[in-house]
């Protein structure tokens, strides 16, 4: 095998890429990967993780505000130093970013510096980016392979996602932010608007809000975050009011007019009328479309369906050998979906027994906006459509005496059983370290636990936690502490 | 397109049945409600009738044919106006998809009627909390074949498998490490693998407590040092195949004791003359009504001794006295159910039992008829047998065998007397009738037995 000649090559160290690509070394694949602006991918660089160091400030200042609450006496005013706390964003997601270019290292993963197109099957051309990569850049990993050819017998398309932009409304990284902007303001503005209530934008909307900005959220839907369960979704919204957002559902901005360090937005609400609104900035966050273009895709016959590569349970394209995973091969567009689907996809390569599609209702969500939201599986309405006859079980933060202790007592958890067979079929909930707690519900609908197995689980006293059971309980009718 | 005659399930239970007879054959006009064809079970006859009507265009499941699938295409029938030319080139549709379909029917019927004790799906109510503790207990079943042997299966699996009537051993796990997960029920329900009746089959094909030896079909008896030349070989038909599982199975497996008491017969015998002096024209109450009659208040006197085994280590204890009479009928034995005998007339009890022995000869007896019963009695009184201890029939928890009633020496107030005297035994499955229980039962029934006034009190 030549030196450019590889087992699998990966285009875009993304979560989804650079965990596929460890996998595949692990299993004794010759393995590369192709990279064009920073390990990691968005996730790492300008996604999850850099915004969990922005929402931590927010959080922390947040707490402070409430100091007084918890008997303690803050001497002084708190507020943030904007440019500090986009400092320490910056500083943890390039912790990361050289992390992946140590487990590149350490597996023996060639890297490629550059961008790949497909020049036919089972070949790649690697050339300069095409485009700048976002500042500021951290530093370009060490001993990379360049421009050149590379082959392999699999190539894995790991390219991910970019922010959608709405016609006329176009981000212009000034006055329309996308989160790129969003991440690392230079000063904060006084006031914003939201376009779109997913994870994104409701996360950048509770992060500007604990901040001190005024925010309006505008969303298309007739709920915030749309694809939540409806009730958490209410929850979330009121919480986030009391908060002091100025929340728009089944609004739309109709049009952006651009003044010197402003923006108005026109805002068509659910009763038809108008609304004007100023404001300083506006994040547009009305989703993400997968990268497929300058790829070679269309040269090579492979289908796409709605902007991303149409695949099957292993990552499989129309073309053999040639694979995608992650946020182009479609929703959900999470990190972790990728993650696992890029684990599948090598595995199923390499011949691993007992390699099984992804099931897709198993993929948890977690927004970290305050309060949290996590969920996992069907939603009470999706469940109800499917044609399940379902028992719900709810549990509030009011009634669990650790939430009540941390002066968290406000939230949710909602699980939705399947009368019949006693299958979880979803869990929905708001409130404090919920986005930590929703793994349990994940690994019991992985073992396929029934409601009894939960009920006869110890969970331990004093946490929240406890909720989880009592949620189910209460789906039985034998909720203990409400 | 000609109508597929499918073979029907004479009983939720039933996989597969033997087309004993065709009762119409090629050409024949047949309108809806028309018996077809004849159908034998397990342990009856039934016959089929014809849903539509026209005219019988092929046969394609030859009479005396066993183990043929419910709902398989058994023949096809011709509609108004269609010809013999409608049948050229159809293939029947295998019916396999029909057969899983129904029993996803079943399983979704005993959903439904434990589903409907439940209320509305958030508010709680006491019944949601029973209905999950039952399907808690019944949990280790699946978990565990018979020799304790771990199944790997997710809880989800299981209880998909318990509701569909799946045997988790019969399926192959996709899970990690072969074990069973939701997705494999889902096919194995698709497909049809797994029915609870493969296990039965395999089962009895291969009894663990003697390995067989593969049988020659041709000197099956050989390795005893029977050639085949001394001896005819004769077919099972289907109740003899199942009688001889199920009561292998009994022996084997259940913990069975006999106890033997006299029952003197004067009393009885002058008391049922005096019934039947009084009893509906065309009505004579027999000897065994009486017994059936005894041993229903005798399970309601002694109800501790009214009891099944659940293979889980719970125990059944019965709400009614539903008696199990062993008939003999040709090629096997059946055993009719006189319900809540406790509570019928002896008048009651003997029409019943005269229809339902009539039936059972003629294999006419529905499913419920014979199944069900939470005691049997069997007596060959008749063919002189003076004791004898009968093989209980799962999952009762006693049989009574009785004797002939015969003159016997006996000694009544210290001095030596003749009466007629019955020895009856009862076999007990120690599991849920120890021997004291089974004793005070036998000495509730010997009491009406010996004093038959008492038994309308």
């Amino acid at each position: 095998m030549s030196e450019n000649s590889f087992d699998v090559i990966i285009i875009g160290s993304g979560p989804g890429g650079y965990v596929a690509a460890i996998r595949a070394a692990q299993l004794g694949l010759k393995t590369a990967i192709v990279e064009r602006e920073h390990l990691g991918g968005i996730c790492l660089n300008w996604g999850c993780i850099p915004t969990k160091a922005l929402l931590r400030s927010a959080e922390i200042l947040d707490h402070a505000n409430h100091a007084k609450s918890y008997g303690l006496v803050l001497d002084g005013e708190m507020k943030p130093d904007v440019e500090a706390v986009v400092d320490r964003s910056r500083k943890v997601s390039g912790r990361l970013n050289g992390g992946v270019g140590m487990l590149m290292k350490k597996n023996k993963i060639s890297v490629i510096w550059g961008e790949a197109k497909l020049t036919k099957p089972g070949e790649i051309k690697v050339s300069k980016p095409s485009k700048p990569a976002v500042e500021p850049q951290h530093p370009q990993p060490k001993n990379t392979l360049g421009e050149g050819t590379y082959s392999a017998k699999h190539i894995i398309v790991a390219t991910g996602a970019r922010p959608r932009a709405l016609p006329g409304i176009e981000p212009d990284g000034e006055l329309i932010w996308t989160y790129f902007e969003a991440m690392k303001p230079k000063a904060l503005p006084k006031s914003l608007v939201v376009m779109g209530s997913g994870a994104i934008g409701i996360e950048f909307a509770s992060f500007y809000r604990s901040m001190g900005v005024d925010v309006t959220v505008v969303e298309l839907m007739d709920q915030i975050m749309p694809v939540e369960d409806a009730e958490v979704a209410k929850i979330a919204r009121k919480a986030l009011e009391k908060r002091g957002l100025n929340i728009m559902t089944g609004a739309k901005v109709s049009k952006v007019e651009k003044h010197k360090d402003a923006i108005t937005a026109h805002v068509e609400t659910a009763d038809g009328k108008t609304e004007k609104i100023k404001a300083d900035r506006l994040i547009s966050a009305v989703g993400v479309q997968g990268n497929i273009e300058n790829l070679g895709l269309e040269d090579l016959g492979v289908k796409t369906d709605r902007g991303c590569v149409v695949i099957d349970g292993y990552g499989r394209t129309n073309v053999d050998g040639l694979y995608a995973i992650g946020d182009v091969a479609g929703p959900p567009m999470l990190a972790h979906k990728a993650e696992h689907e890029g684990v599948i996809c090598v595995e199923k390569i390499a011949g691993v027994e007992g390699v099984h599609p992804m099931n897709k209702d198993h993929v948890p969500g977690c927004t970290y906006c305050n309060p949290q939201v996590a969920s996992v599986g069907l939603t009470e309405a999706q469940a109800k459509e499917a044609g399940y006859d379902i028992r719900v079980g709810r549990f509030n933060f009011s009634a669990n005496g650790k939430a009540i202790a941390l002066g968290e007592d406000n939230g949710l958890v909602k699980t939705i059983f399947d009368k019949k067979t006693g299958e979880l079929l979803g869990a929905h909930m708001v409130g404090a370290e919920v986005t930590e707690l929703i793994q349990g519900f994940v690994v019991a609908m992985g073992l396929e636990t029934t409601e009894e197995e939960l009920m006869h689980t110890v969970f331990p006293h004093p946490t929240l936690s406890e909720m989880m059971k009592e949620s189910v309980l209460d789906a039985y009718g034998r909720v203990l502490n409400s | 397109m000609p109508i597929e005659i499918l073979m029907p399930a004479l009983s939720p239970t039933m996989e597969e049945g033997t087309l004993s007879k065709w009762t119409v054959k090629e050409g024949d006009q047949v309108n809806s409600g028309d018996v077809i064809a004849e159908i034998e079970t397990d342990k009856a006859t039934m016959e089929v009738e014809a849903v539509d009507e026209g005219v019988i265009g092929k046969i394609l499941v030859d009479e005396g044919t066993e183990g043929v699938k419910v709902n398989a295409p058994i023949g096809l029938l011709l509609e108004d106006g269609e010809d013999e030319s409608a049948l050229d080139g159809y293939e029947p549709k295998g019916a396999e998809g029909a057969s899983s379909a129904d029993a996803g029917d079943d399983s979704s019927e005993d959903t439904d009627t434990s589903s409907s004790k439940d209320q509305s799906d958030t508010k709680a109510s006491e019944s949601k909390a029973d209905t999950s503790s039952n399907s808690k207990s019944e949990a280790p079943t699946a978990g565990s074949d018979d020799d304790g042997e771990r199944i790997k299966a997710s809880p989800l699996a299981r209880r998909m498998a318990k509701d569909a009537g799946l045997d988790l051993k019969a399926l192959e796990g996709s899970g990690p490490k072969g074990r069973i997960v939701k997705r494999d029920i889902e096919e194995a329900k698709e497909s049809g693998v797994g029915k609870s009746d493969d296990k039965a089959a395999s089962k009895s094909d291969a009894p663990k407590s003697q390995p067989s030896k593969p049988v020659d079909e041709n000197e099956p008896l050989a390795q005893y040092g029977i050639s085949a030349d001394r001896y005819e070989i004769k077919k099972a038909d289907s109740i003899t195949k199942v009688s001889a599982k199920r009561l292998s199975e009994s022996f084997r497996d259940i913990p069975h004791f006999p106890l033997n008491v006299d029952c003197r017969l004067d009393a009885l015998l002058k008391f049922r003359k005096e019934i039947n002096a009084k009893t509906p024209e065309g009505v004579k109450v027999s000897v065994n009504d009486i017994l059936i009659k005894a041993s229903g208040l005798a399970l309601k006197k002694v109800p501790q001794a009214n009891a099944s085994w659940i293979e889980d280590g719970r125990i059944a204890m019965h709400k009614h006295a539903d008696v199990s009479v062993a008939v003999a009928i040709e090629g096997g034995l059946i055993t009719p159910i006189i319900k809540d005998a406790d509570q019928k007339g002896l008048s009651q009890i003997s029409t019943e039992m005269k229809d339902l022995a009539t039936r059972a000869r003629d294999r006419k007896l529905k499913p419920e008829e014979y199944q069900g019963g939470t005691f049997s009695l069997s007596n060959l009184g008749m063919f002189g047998i003076s004791s004898f201890a009968s093989i209980i029939n799962p999952p009762q928890g006693m049989i009574l065998s009785v004797g002939a009633g015969e003159e016997r020496p006996v000694i009544t107030d210290g001095a030596l007397a003749k009466a007629t005297v019955m020895t009856v035994t009862l076999t007990c499955d120690h599991r849920v009738v120890d021997g004291a229980n089974g004793a005070r039962w036998l000495s509730a029934f010997k009491g009406f037995i010996e004093d038959p006034m008492t038994m309308l009190m």
